[in-house]
């Protein structure tokens, strides 16, 4: 034993050099998908930007700092135009994406608040919470989101955080989901079984090992919820019961864009520009990390 | 005469309508290593796992060194645990994925809080050297083995805290001859350096040849012969024990086919069937089903007895 440490910072040993954590052999197969990799620098940059948003751009979101030139074209000054209330339309799109990214990523957290415990719970319990949690989950799935949503935001007029609520809501399903399925798979698995017979407590299984056996789906729940939430957001924007103006938010950009979009193509292009690239980066972050975390794939 | 290491009495387990485990008695005697074999489904693995507690039986009781552990609770089970542990089959899925070998290792250790972190790391390092792995391995993953290596990982890990029962299920059926030499040979220097009582459960009657002390065959559920290992294999009595030997030696799977899956006609036709002077003097059911009777040399088979009842 001694020996042994003493000869080892002299003699690097054979497997010293190349730990292959499971995390880091998924990081591997994350980097060669060049789509996934693409796409999640993207998003980086997006979400840089919607938290440096006072540096990208000189004016307030709200000012109207441009009103003698209200609806002007893009410009090399204005890279996306004036508004129709002669505010700067790129400076309303980076603050917009704060409201949008904030609202996906919070109704993300909420979703996994939800989602992994009583996925986990549903999992290893099994029994009937299993089954009260499995026909909670097709109630929401009977539902169509979007008239609930329309529906709940009536109801709250609205607002920030009922969106963040009412997206979460509908948000956990997939996230329990998977977690759930995880773990019932591990629950069967034999080192499970070997823990047992060790005399580990239930609450060390699901603590060390179905819970970080649980990662991936974790993972790609959280970020797959983050454009549905965007999208709900979006829509219920859109059909004026989301964010209320003049915070900005893409889906309500894109509702009054629409109505100067064959004279001001710019009012509707962009806004929708920058959802559709977001909610495309953020999918195929979702898809290129579910692919790199599935345990199936133990190559190189 | 001390307690066995391990007694299972009358054990039995029904999953809803069907019995998997008929009333097994079966005795594991300190510092041997008792062969349990029988095809896919004869319930030897069930028998294993009640054995363990890692599944309930429906009847029966179970005796650790004497003592009774049918009835205790998880919780008054956990000072037992460190004295009975268990080698799984697979030995992929019976390591997580996600534990370094020094930590799966170690896990024991860390359950029943003996020594600090530094202390049970410089146990684990040991323990990869005893069952012959480099102690480097310790910060590698599972996936980074072979079936084999994971195999020595997972004797490690079952007996680092000193059991005195070892459950091994089925621990060779996943490798290759000659890996399940080398793992056979680590079980074996093991059980003897620790005095390990061992319940070996396998199918393979080559491997439970070199092995075994005593060999018990199950057949659905049931005990149909038992007895020393050198007797089962030079004087079997029930057509399934026959089966099961003749098995071994043949690579004509045609033969090997007709060998193995006897009928249950063919099994009743073949039962044993003695007269009360051809076995040895014991108290017996009055019954014209088969019933297990002792032979000569402590071995049982599962036979029919004649006349004069």
């Amino acid at each position: 034993m001694t020996d042994l440490s003493a000869a080892g910072p002299a003699l690097p040993r054979p497997g010293s050099a190349k730990r292959r954590s499971p995390l880091y052999l998924a990081w591997r197969r994350f980097a060669a998908n060049k789509a996934a990799l693409g796409a999640g620098i993207i998003l980086l940059v997006i979400i840089l930007m919607a938290i440096f948003a006072p540096l990208v751009s000189k004016t307030g979101p709200n000012e109207q700092a441009f009103l003698t030139k209200a609806l002007a074209f893009p410009s090399s000054e204005h890279w996306f135009g004036i508004d129709d209330l002669g505010r700067d339309f790129f400076t309303r799109i980076v603050y917009g994406a704060r409201v949008s990214l904030g609202i996906g990523l919070s109704a993300a957290v909420f979703s996994l608040l939800l989602g992994l415990p009583l996925g986990a719970l549903a999992g290893y319990l099994g029994g009937r919470f299993d089954w009260v949690i499995m026909r909670i989950i097709e109630l929401f799935s009977v539902v169509p989101p979007l008239l609930a949503a329309l529906l709940l935001a009536t109801l709250t007029r609205g607002g920030v955080w009922a969106i963040v609520l009412i997206a979460g809501l509908f948000g956990w399903v997939n996230v329990c989901l998977l977690v759930r399925a995880q773990v019932k798979s591990f629950r069967e698995k034999e080192f499970i079984m070997a823990a047992q017979a060790l005399g580990a407590s239930p609450w060390h299984i699901v603590w060390r090992h179905l819970i970080p056996n649980s990662v991936s789906p974790v993972i790609v729940g959280f970020v797959l919820a983050i454009p549905l939430a965007m999208m709900l957001e979006a829509s219920l924007s859109f059909l004026g019961i989301g964010v209320q103006p003049p915070t900005p938010s893409w889906g309500q950009m894109i509702n009054v864009g629409m109505n100067f979009m064959y004279f001001y193509w710019h009012m509707a292009v962009f806004p929708v520009l920058a959802l559709a690239v977001t909610i495309l980066a953020a999918s195929l972050l979702g898809d290129g990390l579910r692919d790199a975390l599935d345990p199936t794939l133990k190559g190189r | 005469m001390t307690a066995p290491a391990l007694e299972l009495r009358q054990i039995t387990k029904r999953f809803d309508a069907q019995t998997v485990v008929d009333r097994v008695d079966l005795i594991v005697p300190r510092n041997e290593v008792v062969a349990l074999v029988g095809e896919s489904g004869s319930g030897k693995t069930t028998t294993g796992l009640m054995a363990l507690r890692l599944v309930e039986p429906t009847a029966g009781r179970i005796l650790l060194g004497g003592q009774d552990i049918t009835d205790l609770s998880q919780k008054a089970m956990k000072p037992f645990r460190r004295q009975t542990q268990v080698v799984f089959q697979d030995s992929y899925s019976s390591l997580d994925p996600m534990m370094t070998l020094g930590e799966i290792i170690a896990e024991p250790l860390a359950i029943h809080a003996i020594g600090t972190p530094s202390e049970r790391r410089d146990q684990a390092r040991h323990w990869l050297e005893r069952v012959g792995l480099d102690g480097s391995y310790a910060t590698r993953y599972p996936h980074e083995l072979s079936g084999g290596q994971r195999q020595r990982i997972s004797v490690a890990r079952a007996l680092i805290l000193g059991a005195s029962v070892l459950v091994a299920d089925e621990p060779t059926s996943a490798l290759d001859v000659s890996v399940k030499a080398q793992i056979v040979n680590l079980l074996q220097d093991l059980q003897g350096e620790m005095g390990l009582s061992m319940l070996f459960i396998s199918h393979d009657l080559s491997v439970v040849r070199s092995l075994a002390d005593q060999v018990v065959v199950m057949l659905r559920g049931r005990v149909v012969e038992r007895g020393p290992t050198d007797r089962i294999f030079a004087a079997a009595h029930h057509p399934y024990t026959r089966a099961l030997l003749d098995a071994v030696p043949v690579i004509d799977p045609k033969t090997r086919r007709r060998r193995t899956f006897l009928s249950a006609e063919e099994l009743a036709a073949g039962t044993p069937r003695f007269r009360p002077h051809e076995i040895e003097p014991q108290p017996l059911v009055d019954t014209a089903d088969p019933q297990l009777v002792a032979l000569v040399g402590s071995h049982f088979v599962e036979a029919i007895v004649t006349e004069g009842r």
